[in-house]
């Protein structure tokens, strides 16, 4: 099938695809080429340095464990809700849809100040826990809660309208030749469905990676300690140490490249699971 | 199994593959870290003083080890002074606390996490080196800015952090309004002056860092009010010969205090060593290192040492003038006092 003629004059669009190249590379390709020039901007040795600094290193380890935590959940949950959501209607159906997709709404600062509310040290829970020796805010459980949080609604928002396309006609097929529930989900299901997941969860990592509002009012940015990879660039920056800043946020940078490529390959397929 | 299956389970053992490595990497050097008695402290600081704390903990680090043997790691963790005053409250757990003015530590001791009574524990008021505050202005200052009084002229642009968040910023008000003050004029010429300021005022930052950074690196603003320290800082990191520092006549002794929390130390057993290390502060080897990085100290020697001058500045304090600093952040500071009357009505 080709594509339909346009009928503008051969003029307006070049005009209209210069403008919009021009827009591409001004807003996208040049920033993505200034964090690389800037980040190599005193040579390789520079940038190994920077990267392989002990305190860039903490960070990159703490940014790695939170999303090693916070994707493995929301995937979970990602899936629990598709299931739910997608399979079956009940009463509240629509409130649990809307309120899954609160994180989106909701600005970063607020979601970190409400755990700070809840969990700091003048609240009644976080006086409890303080009593107890257990920190959440300014700790790694806080920058983990803040993660799950943000993060929530990725794989679910891919799940739940391609599982209620998808239909319980398979199920219902898999239980009566005799599946059990497990079976049914782990042979039907979850098949129907991976690649949707698999494209969830990358978005799922990009975000929690690079999630810089919400980690910043939980995390008290103790550099070896708290400061993940985002929050490290920001150190780095406000200490006068561009060029380490931006080789640490090429690190980022590159783990952004990274889930578009992965991206665009799994779209192609989570394309061919719609019926 | 169907094959199905088994393509669906590999990226799921590629994941688990992955989170074994790490917390395998994480335990391991969990474990490296804590072989010779060790102790682990948090400095919660504002932000102009990163450097100045770099190669102080460096240099209590090794005098400790020396003394003692117990090995020392003083953290780090910066930011705008009210904003770590904050965090500090919420429960971020700072064994010490060096924020920008002593209102931040009362604000913790209000609420009993530091003793009543701190700021008598040390010497100076527990302020081991001052400041005060001067201006920034561009090379050859072609808006000839030599006073305060220059900063509430029409068509000068100013750059402050905001004093509603920043520490430095309540000190830069309070220097504007007490030169007006010390020089006989009065509160109602005290409060022209002011609201002629922060009329001029471009940009305002939340904390002293980020002004700098967009009166030196950005090139907005015709002047920048700042630290001496940091000024000194910014001339030194990125714009020699393109920015000087004009010292005006009078201005405010800038006293940043260091406390330690006792709610924290008590908990965690660290007492001896936040003590130790905020006592080091005021050390020969302390007030030269303040001295190096433009802070002036409070042993006059260490100056020379540093083989750092300081220009004179008539200074006064704010508990001469405004009656110390509760009463300051009451009438000028709280919702609803001077700063919003003015801003507002600018």
């Amino acid at each position: 099938m080709s594509a339909p003629r346009s009928r503008e004059p051969r003029a307006v669009r070049l005009v209209l695809i210069g403008l919009a190249l021009a827009a591409i590379g001004l807003f996208l390709l040049v920033p993505l080429a200034a964090v690389f020039v800037e980040a190599f901007r005193h040579g390789t040795g520079a940038w190994l340095a920077a990267v392989s600094d002990p305190d860039a290193r903490h960070a990159v380890k703490l940014t790695l464990l939170v999303a090693a935590i916070a994707v493995p959940v929301n995937a979970a949950f990602g899936l629990a809700a598709g299931w739910a959501l997608g399979k079956f209607r009940f009463p509240g159906r629509n409130l649990v849809l809307t309120l899954i997709d609160l994180p989106f709404a909701v600005s970063p600062i607020v979601a970190g100040l409400v755990f700070v509310l809840v969990f700091g040290r003048s609240s009644l829970l976080g006086g409890w826990l303080a009593g107890h020796g257990i920190e959440v805010v300014f700790a790694v459980p806080g920058i983990v809660l803040a993660t799950v949080f943000v993060t929530f609604p990725f794989v679910a928002r891919e799940l739940v309208p391609l599982m209620q396309s998808q239909g319980t006609d398979e199920e219902e097929a898999a239980r009566v030749l005799g599946a059990g529930f497990f079976k049914t989900f782990l042979r039907v299901t979850l098949p129907n469905v991976k690649w949707a997941l698999l494209y969830g969860i990358v978005l799922c990592t990009a975000r929690a990676v690079g999630e810089f509002g919400a980690v910043s009012v939980v995390s008290g940015h103790v550099r070896g300690a708290t400061n993940t990879l985002p929050l490290h660039v920001e150190t780095l920056y406000n200490e006068y140490a561009t060029q380490g800043a931006f080789a640490a946020a090429s690190l980022l940078t590159l783990v952004a490249l990274a889930a578009m490529l992965a991206k665009a390959f799994l779209s192609r397929h989570a394309g061919e699971e719609a019926p | 199994m169907t094959v199905q299956g088994r393509r669906l389970l590999r990226p799921a053992g590629a994941l688990a593959a992955a989170v074994a490595v790490l917390l395998a990497i994480h335990a391991a050097s969990g474990r490296a870290a804590d072989a010779p008695p060790s102790v682990e402290i948090l400095n919660a600081s504002y932000d102009p003083t990163r450097e100045l704390y770099r190669d102080v903990n460096a240099a209590f680090t090794k005098a400790y080890r020396e003394r003692t043997g117990t090995s020392v790691t003083v953290r780090m963790s910066h930011g705008g002074s009210g904003k770590q005053a904050r965090a500090v409250l919420d429960g971020l757990q700072a064994d010490v606390v060096t924020l920008a003015l002593a209102y931040d530590v009362d604000v913790l001791a209000d609420r009993g996490l530091v003793r009543p009574g701190w700021q008598a524990r040390l010497p100076h008021n527990s302020t081991p080196y001052t400041s005060t505050i001067v201006f920034l202005v561009r090379s050859g200052n072609p808006k000839r800015i030599l006073d305060w009084a220059d900063l509430a002229r029409p068509g000068i642009s100013v750059v402050t952090p905001n004093p509603k968040t920043s520490g430095g910023a309540r000190w830069n008000y309070l220097a504007a309004w007490g030169s007006s003050l010390t020089a006989g004029k009065g509160e109602a010429a005290a409060r022209e002056l002011v609201a002629g300021l922060f009329r001029n005022v471009a940009v305002l930052d939340t904390g002293a860092r980020g002004s700098t950074t967009t009166f030196v690196q950005r090139g907005l603003g015709d002047v920048l009010l700042a630290w001496e320290n940091e000024a000194h800082l910014a001339l030194a990191e990125s714009g020699r010969g393109r920015v000087e520092i004009v010292v005006p006549k009078s201005s405010i002794l800038a006293e940043p205090p260091v406390a330690v929390v006792d709610a924290v130390v008590d908990r965690r057993g660290t007492r001896a060593v936040a003590e130790a290390y905020l006592r080091f502060l005021y050390s020969p080897e302390g007030q030269a290192l303040a001295a190096k990085h433009h802070y002036r100290p409070r042993v006059p020697e260490a100056a020379a040492q540093a083989g750092r001058t300081f220009p004179a500045v008539a200074t006064f304090t704010v508990d001469r003038l405004f009656g110390g600093w509760r009463a300051a952040q009451k009438k000028h500071f709280d919702d609803g006092g001077v700063f919003d009357s003015l801003f507002v009505n600018r």
